[in-house]
């Protein structure tokens, strides 16, 4: 069976078991003398989880073990003896062949894989009956274990609570372990990278040109330093350079100054910005501000400006991360104690003079963490820059002149003809390595800074 | 102790009536403050004690949907009138809240907040007699002299509130207004601040609210009753508590409510 009537085969299963148990502990509760310690339904519910739980974790573990273990059957077949020692036409071949396997007159682009092919197709359903049979006999044991164990004093209430508790252990798990895996994987690829690259190059290198890689010093022309700068150039100093001051003033004004009602609705208008896909930021940026300034460059006198300017790509960015710092200020500006506020208006201070004399430096930490969170997620955005932002790797000052950065890079390198393995391709791991790096350091830094402030006020 | 002079009025208020939207928070209240004594507004809790109080200084101004009726004057001024700068007014009427409420801000910002907005010592060392006069008015000068650093927030509840005095002291008010100003306080705080208010008695006109009917009959010579946002009965403290006219006033006096 493939695995998804398996996991169906799974919950029957444990739903069989959790009538029949119910069923059970109804009897013993109606006919007995004693007091049953749980309810029926939570018997059942222990039952079910005992044949659940051990089905689906074999399950799991088979359909990770079973392609191996196909493969290898099939390797030890006489036909397989034609295949070619190693590498990739090995690998394509049996691909082939398994895809192969249990369709019809579809010619092969191989000859060889079309000979596999039967053997593919045999052992493949060998070993999903096998799996079946082992997960069934694995939901009968679990439910046989269970259901002897159901009597008036048994607990199994708290033996439920214990294997909820554990089902949401492991949910929470599985996001920590991803991200774990995600950084493993990319210090993997990272250390090929830099097996080939030094990382004194790679980081403090200024010329980034990855089209032209010499064979006997790679590192000279993979300098990261270009990248890092207009990522740093477009993301926190243009992006913020705009979402600071308008971020700022509307969580302001939403907070000091709006009328209830304004407020209503003026604050979810606010917020739908932060969810509009950036790809049409993207475009909003490339065919409509990129363009517009470029005109108006033009105007001023300098004819050569770029539509792909790192203004372009800055300004758009900034309007996107907008709510991201007017939410955290808002949101800190409203946890000033009222107390405060009423203080200063009672000294006879106007509403401005109690902003920026009282509120905003009791808010200040809040504020600080919310434009580090909104830095965090513009030097991570990708979609604008890829759209908006030129390819040319420039150091420069100079917003009308086109930079690029970390994340168009990256896309730029994997998207590319260029083989697995080439310091052109690993590059854009050991770049993806950084960058998660830098976010994540901007993140502890973010949220370390909330908690000290939330505890100042509690 | 009885004063049979006639003190000058320093705030007057004629018929006033004060709305949270539909509720009907004070029902024409009419009474006169004088500059001289410590007057004190007494009445179970709800019955509007804060919210006049908060009329004196146009403190209500900052609930969008509270709204005054009538007319209140300090020194024949009608402060409701659209020619009064509140900005002044509350310069001129300081204000003590029911919890302490120092800024997140040194000692010595905390008292010189007001004289800065205000432009009343633009040079440092006018700040520094400000600062170190009101703190000593207050009470509270030898105890934070040689820390006025550090933050305000880190003092005892009880030398929070005298800051929050000594704050209001600074701008060199003529009326202040205490609203519970020890109801946050334990016994020892709640008498110096008692002392602190037999001190600057005279030279500013004092209007306290409280529900500790002792420590009215401690502090003030005049004593306000209110009751369901009616001012029920007004006079020299010593005949309010001795000898009550109202049988509403002399209900509370003795605990039958409250
Ligand atoms: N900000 C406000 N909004 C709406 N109603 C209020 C507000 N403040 C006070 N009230 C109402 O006004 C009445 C008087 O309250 P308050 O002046 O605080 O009484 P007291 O200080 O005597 O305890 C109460 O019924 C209270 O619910
Ligand atoms: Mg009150």
């Amino acid at each position: 069976m493939t695995l998804f009537p398996l996991i169906l085969l799974a919950f029957g299963l444990a739903l069989i078991g959790w009538l029949v148990a119910r069923a059970r502990a109804a009897r013993l509760q109606s006919s007995g003398r004693e007091r049953l310690h749980s309810l029926p339904g939570q018997h059942g519910w222990y039952v079910a989880m005992w044949i659940a739980a051990p089905t689906l974790i074999f399950i799991a573990f088979w359909s990770w073990l079973s392609p191996a273990l196909v493969v290898d059957a099939v390797l030890a077949t006489p036909e397989a003896a034609q295949l070619p020692a190693a590498g990739f036409e090995r690998q394509a071949i049996l691909g082939e062949a398994r895809a192969l396997a249990g369709t019809e007159g579809l010619g092969a682009f191989n000859p060889l894989a079309e000979t596999l092919a039967p053997a593919f197709e045999v052992y493949i359903a060998r070993y999903a009956w096998i799996g079946t049979g082992i997960a069934v006999l694995l939901a009968f044991a679990g439910g046989a274990y269970a259901f002897t164990r159901i009597a008036p004093a048994f607990r199994a209430r708290t033996q439920v609570e214990r294997g909820v508790m554990l089902m949401l252990l492991v949910a929470s798990l599985i996001a920590i372990l991803t991200t774990l895996g995600i950084f493993l994987s990319l210090l993997f690829e990272s250390a090929r990278f830099f097996s080939i690259v030094s990382i004194t190059d790679f980081l403090f290198g200024t010329v980034w040109s990855p089209q032209v890689i010499s064979e006997r010093d790679p590192g000279a022309t993979l300098g990261a330093v270009p990248l890092f700068w207009g990522t740093f150039f477009i993301g926190a100093v243009i992006a913020m350079a705009v979402a600071i001051p308008l971020g700022l003033m509307s969580a302001i004004y939403l907070t000091q100054y709006a009328a209830p009602a304004v407020r209503r609705w003026m604050k979810p208008l606010l917020e739908i910005l932060a969810g509009v896909p950036t790809v049409v930021y993207g475009y909003f940026a490339a065919l409509t501000v990129g363009p517009a300034l470029r005109d108006f460059a033009a105007l001023l006198g300098f004819p050569y400006a770029s539509s792909e300017s790192a203004l372009a790509a800055g300004l758009v960015m900034g309007v996107m991360i907008i709510p991201f710092v007017s939410s955290m200020a808002d949101d800190s500006i409203a946890a000033v104690p009222t107390s405060m506020r009423d203080g200063s208006l009672a000294m006879g201070a106007t509403t401005s003079e109690t902003i920026g004399r009282v509120l905003l430096p009791a808010a200040l930490p809040g504020v600080v963490a919310g434009i580090l969170l909104a830095v965090s997620r513009a030097i991570g955005e990708t979609m604008i820059v890829v759209m908006a932002a030129s390819g040319a790797a420039n150091i420069t000052l100079n917003p009308m002149e086109s930079a690029t950065t970390v994340t168009k890079q990256i896309v730029d390198l994997l998207t590319g003809e260029a083989e697995f393995d080439s310091p052109k391709t690993l590059a854009a791991f050991a770049l993806g390595l950084t960058l998660f790096v830098i976010t994540f350091l901007l993140n502890i830094v973010a949220l370390r800074v909330v908690k000290r402030y939330r505890e100042a006020y509690e | 102790m009885t004063d049979n002079s006639l003190p000058a009025t320093k705030m007057s208020a004629r018929d006033v009536h004060v709305y949270y939207g539909a509720t009907h928070a004070i029902k024409g209240v009419s009474i006169d403050v004088d500059q001289e004594n410590v007057t004190a507004f007494i009445g179970p809790s709800g019955c509007g004690k804060s919210t006049f109080l908060r009329t004196l200084n146009r403190m209500n101004d900052t609930i969008p949907i509270a709204r005054v009726e009538g007319d209140i004057t300090l020194d024949g001024e009608n402060i409701y009138s659209p020619a009064m700068d509140v900005v002044q007014l509350r310069a001129r009427v300081g204000m003590v809240f029911q919890k302490p409420n120092p800024f997140p801000k040194s000692i010595y910002e905390n008292v010189a907040y007001g004289p800065r907005i205000h432009g009343l010592a633009p040079v440092k060392s006018d700040m520094d007699r400000v600062v170190e006069q009101s703190l000593r008015r207050a009470g509270l000068w030898e105890e934070v002299k040689d820390r006025l650093h550090d933050s305000g927030t880190a003092l005892s509840g009880g030398q929070q509130q005298r800051l929050c005095i000594a704050r209001a002291i600074a701008v060199d008010p003529e009326v202040i207004l205490m609203d519970e100003p020890c109801s946050a306080l334990d016994p020892i705080a709640t008498a110096k601040i008692e002392e602190l208010i037999h001190e600057l008695r005279g030279r500013y006109a004092i209007v306290i609210v409280t529900h500790n009917m002792q420590q009215a009959a401690r502090v003030s010579q005049r004593t306000a009753f209110f009751h369901l946002g009616h001012l029920v009965e007004y006079g020299v403290t010593s005949d309010i508590f001795t000898n009550p006219r109202q049988e509403r006033t002399k209900d509370y006096i003795t605990g039958r409510y409250g």
